[in-house]
């Protein structure tokens, strides 16, 4: 028992001697922020938004020393759920807080819309094919075809991996780019998250999936499919071209306030939004009116 | 009376004490279960479906919110989590046992100083990381050797779970193999045995019970591992034809659609009603090898 | 007669290379799969890694260190205790066999599942925010049956003949039990505290709903009830198995992987160290109580 303790206060120790030295350099330059924010709070859910937050969160909190955002992922369904509990203070969603919980839950949060976020169907890069007709799209994933020969490419087999059913993603996909034909699940192998789905692939030879554009910023291993001639890209889902994408929601339970409400302004201040666009979201403010409502 | 207070001190207080840690444990075991029966009971009470539908349909499309009306037909899943499982184990139980003996009678040595050391890591390492190891490792080896179009199967998931139980069976077995009586082995020895004929005819009978609570204990991990297996098996919804082909697990299918369903809603219950399951099937498994034991121990 | 034994001989010897075999194999594959994972990590090494900023995991690995020893200070001497329960106490038969069953039969529960009813009754029937202590009790949960099955088949394994000699010189059931049978059973307890700090090391899923997925720490701060501060246990913090799944899942920060590679090195590590100073401590522990 003494030496766990003995261990556990060595682990103490080392912690304040490497933080007291890499700390102090930072404090001195000093906030410039005329309000103090202070106080500590929690956004949780949709695991598509989460690294946004968090990139907001690290930023919001340079600015604000004394105000802390934790976030976490956990599903779209957590977040509303634990929102609606106030669990949280901010439950991030893909889908409306009507379309999951009952009416009486959904009456009490408040929807603030921020961003949208585009989906692209993504191939193996071995796939030749680069363009494919939203019929073409539909009958690959509901399994009538099966081998990119059918649409223009080489003899290949075409493997479907798609995301589980509750994913936020794969309804956005489902609704815009199959419009509402149902996916054959019995065919199509499944990853449970973004990255797992890039992996596979990438690693998956004739394979087909679909990823929400912040996880294709900068990644090579996958290649991007057009639609019907429109490439997935911010400026086409701007201008309404490009027709897969959804607004993301973050709900508050009741008017958001202190901390909440500094956080969500400050997501919505012109230099976050040009940070927005450089992860691969779109600002929901700038949308045209060709784009409709999503 | 001094002679109560020491008694009180030196027998009742402590006595007490582990008794109330008994029932503490007792409390959280039956208000888990209680929690799963509440959680899980909502598919058939709240939504009206019937058990048989749960159990034997493989329709899955329950619907994600409070007005139900899906399909919950979960036989897919639990075809996929009893096959995985049971792959699993039986790869791991003969080279676990076998490295239990190596362990204790081959070579105590090399066992305490090397293996035993790397089994506790082993224990501790994220299923993540197993997962992500099968995913780029495993899965495109049995693509390769087996020349398929991708490698994700019952295959790699029963390999990754076998790994990942291979330690708790062999610490387990390690364990029931240094209790056997000293004496059985002096006896053995003296009545001119060898040393395998000792382990197989007297050391192995003799500690069977207590492997027997390694594999319960590893088949129990089986059951509830979810990360890594979900990450190799493809997660198809469809009866695997054979041991390469994809298919979904229970487990699997309750981690990657909890999060994302609303709590109290049709799908969110009968992702629940999954994990009720899970503990009924583990409860049934652990009774049979119980009994199991019991027979073989009273035929010694 | 002749010939038998030496078939005997020949079969102790056949089983002896395979036995060496297996163990040979196994321990390539684990050597192996280590090999893998620490020269991944250290490929991956990027300096200022171990910062305690948000690009470093220097938060992470005091969260992971931080909240298995907040759980094993609670689930150790539940575990331990219950086990004694069930090894001296409870009357044999119908009851103690049910129990164990229970037990088993909730460790075969996926973390995911303890992680919600974690949420359900830490952090929401408290009505408090995500933190370590809520994540802590988790990982007790989930440690508990091991560590009761360990104690009390280690308690169990006490030679009778201990017992009945303290019994006999007028120790009471409790003494005996305190100072003959835990000493002796001690090294096997230990086992199973090394494999109950393992799965809490390890364990992903059962955290993300109760200990959150976010550490936000200022440094500056060192008093453990400031929600602020690294010492307070009542604050948000991720473990470095989180910090990975995290990372390998959902994140989009280009050097992910080799973070995620990386705090997988250290994780391997901490947990080899873990593993062998509380080997050495058993060690000690049995030299001293058996008084050699």
């Amino acid at each position: 028992m003494k030496k766990i303790f003995a261990l556990f206060m060595a682990v103490v120790l080392v912690g304040i001697t490497m933080t007291a030295c890499s700390t102090n350099t930072k404090s001195s330059t000093g906030s410039t922020t005329t309000s103090e924010v202070t106080g500590s709070i929690t956004a949780a859910g949709s695991s598509a938004l989460a690294p946004l937050v968090q990139v907001a969160a690290d930023n919001f909190q340079q600015l604000n020393p004394k105000a802390s955002v934790n976030v976490s992922a956990g599903g779209s369904g957590t977040g509303l759920t634990q929102v609606a509990n106030k669990s949280i203070d901010i439950g991030n969603s893909d889908v409306t807080a009507e379309s999951k919980l009952t009416a009486d839950q959904a009456a009490t949060l408040k929807d603030h819309q921020i961003c949208a976020i585009g989906v692209a169907a993504v191939v193996n890069s071995d796939v030749t094919v680069t363009n494919l007709s939203k019929q073409q799209l539909s009958d690959i994933f509901t399994g009538k075809i099966t081998n990119w020969n059918q649409v223009g490419g080489a003899d290949e087999a075409i493997t479907l991996i798609s995301r589980p059913e509750s994913s936020g993603t794969r309804a956005l996909f489902k609704q815009y780019a199959l419009d509402n034909a149902v996916e054959s699940s019995n065919t199509a192998l499944s990853s449970d998250d973004s990255g797992t789905l890039e992996t596979n692939i990438a690693s998956t030879k004739g394979s087909i999936g679909y990823l929400a554009f912040s996880y294709l910023v900068g990644k090579y291993d996958v290649k991007k499919m057009s639609i019907d001639g429109v490439a997935p890209t911010l400026e086409n889902v701007y201008n309404g071209s490009y027709p897969v994408w959804g607004t993301e929601h973050m709900y508050t339970n009741g008017d958001a306030t202190g901390v909440t409400k500094a956080f969500l302004d400050y997501m919505g201040t012109d230099t976050f939004q040009t940070q927005m666009e450089n992860l691969g979201y779109n600002v929901i403010s700038k949308m045209t009116t060709a784009a409709g409502k999503h | 009376m001094i002679c109560l207070i020491e008694k009180l001190k030196k027998e009742y207080l402590g006595r007490s004490i582990v008794t109330l840690l008994g029932i503490v444990i007792i409390l959280v075991t039956l208000s888990i279960t209680g929690f799963l029966f509440y959680k899980g009971l909502g598919t058939f009470v709240t939504y009206n479906h019937s058990v048989w539908e749960f159990l034997f349909s493989s329709d899955w499309k329950p619907a994600d919110n409070f007005d139900g009306g899906g399909k919950v037909g979960a036989a897919i899943f639990i075809v996929g989590s009893l096959l995985i499982s049971f792959l699993a184990l039986l790869i791991a139980t003969p080279f676990s046992i076998a490295s239990a003996v190596f362990m204790t009678e081959i070579s105590p040595i090399l066992g305490k100083k090397l293996l035993q050391p790397a089994i506790g890591i082993f224990v501790g390492i994220p299923s993540v990381v197993y997962g992500w190891v099968g995913l780029t490792v495993l899965v495109p080896a049995i693509a390769h050797v087996f020349n398929l179009p991708y490698g994700f199967s019952v295959l790699a998931g029963g390999i990754v779970l076998a790994l990942m139980i291979f330690p708790t069976i062999t610490s387990v077995s390690v364990d029931a193999i240094e209790n056997v009586d000293n004496g059985y082995k002096e006896a053995s020895y003296a009545l001119g045995t060898t040393r395998w004929q000792y382990i197989y005819k007297v050391m192995l009978p003799s500690a069977t019970s207590g492997i027997l609570t390694g594999v319960i204990l590893g088949l129990a991990r089986a059951f509830g591992e979810a990360l890594a297996v979900a990450m190799v098996i493809g997660k198809m919804q469809t009866f695997p034809d054979n041991i390469l082909s994809a298919t979904n697990n229970m487990t699997a299918e309750i981690a990657s659609d909890m999060g994302n369903s609303a709590q109290g809603g049709e799908f969110n219950d009968a992702l629940w009603s999954m994990a009720l399951l899970l503990l009924i099937i583990s409860f049934i498994f652990i009774l049979i090898m119980r009994i199991i034991a019991k027979k073989g121990e009273e035929v010694k | 007669m002749k010939s038998e034994h030496k078939n005997a001989i020949v079969a102790d010897k056949i089983a002896t290379v395979i036995l060496y075999c297996i163990a040979g194999f196994f321990l390539l594959l684990l050597a192996g799969f280590t090999a893998y994972i620490i020269v991944k990590g250290i490929m991956a090494y990027q300096p200022g890694i171990f910062s305690f900023e948000r690009t470093g995991i220097g938060v992470e690995l005091f969260n992971t260190v931080y909240l298995v020893l907040i759980s094993l200070i609670i689930s150790v001497p539940i575990g331990v205790g219950a086990g004694i329960y069930m090894a001296e106490y409870a009357k044999a038969g119908k009851v103690t066999n049910y129990l164990r069953i229970c037990i088993e039969t909730l460790s075969s529960l996926p973390s995911i599942v303890i992680g919600l009813f974690g949420y359900l009754v830490f952090i929401y029937m408290t009505g408090s925010k995500y933190n370590l202590f809520a994540g802590a009790l988790a990982v007790s949960i989930l440690s508990l049956p091991l560590l009761t099955t360990v104690t009390e088949d280690a308690i169990r394994a006490v030679p009778s003949i201990y017992k009945e000699g303290s019994l006999a010189v007028g120790a009471t059931h409790w003494q005996t039990i305190v100072q003959i049978c835990l000493p002796v059973a001690t090294p096997r307890i230990i086992t199973g505290v090394i494999l109950a700090a393992g799965r809490g090391f390890g364990e992903a899923a059962a955290l993300l709903y109760t200990a959150g997925m976010s550490s936000n720490v200022n440094l500056n701060i060192w008093n453990p009830f400031d929600p602020m501060s690294l010492l307070c246990p009542f604050r948000p913090g991720d473990t470095l198995a989180l910090h990975i799944w995290a990372l390998k899942t959902e994140s989009m920060t280009p050097n992910a992987d080799q973070i995620a590679n990386f705090s997988a090195a250290v994780l391997l590590v901490l947990i080899f160290a873990f593993s062998l100073g509380s080997r050495l401590l058993g060690a000690r522990l049995d030299r001293k109580m058996s008084g050699k």
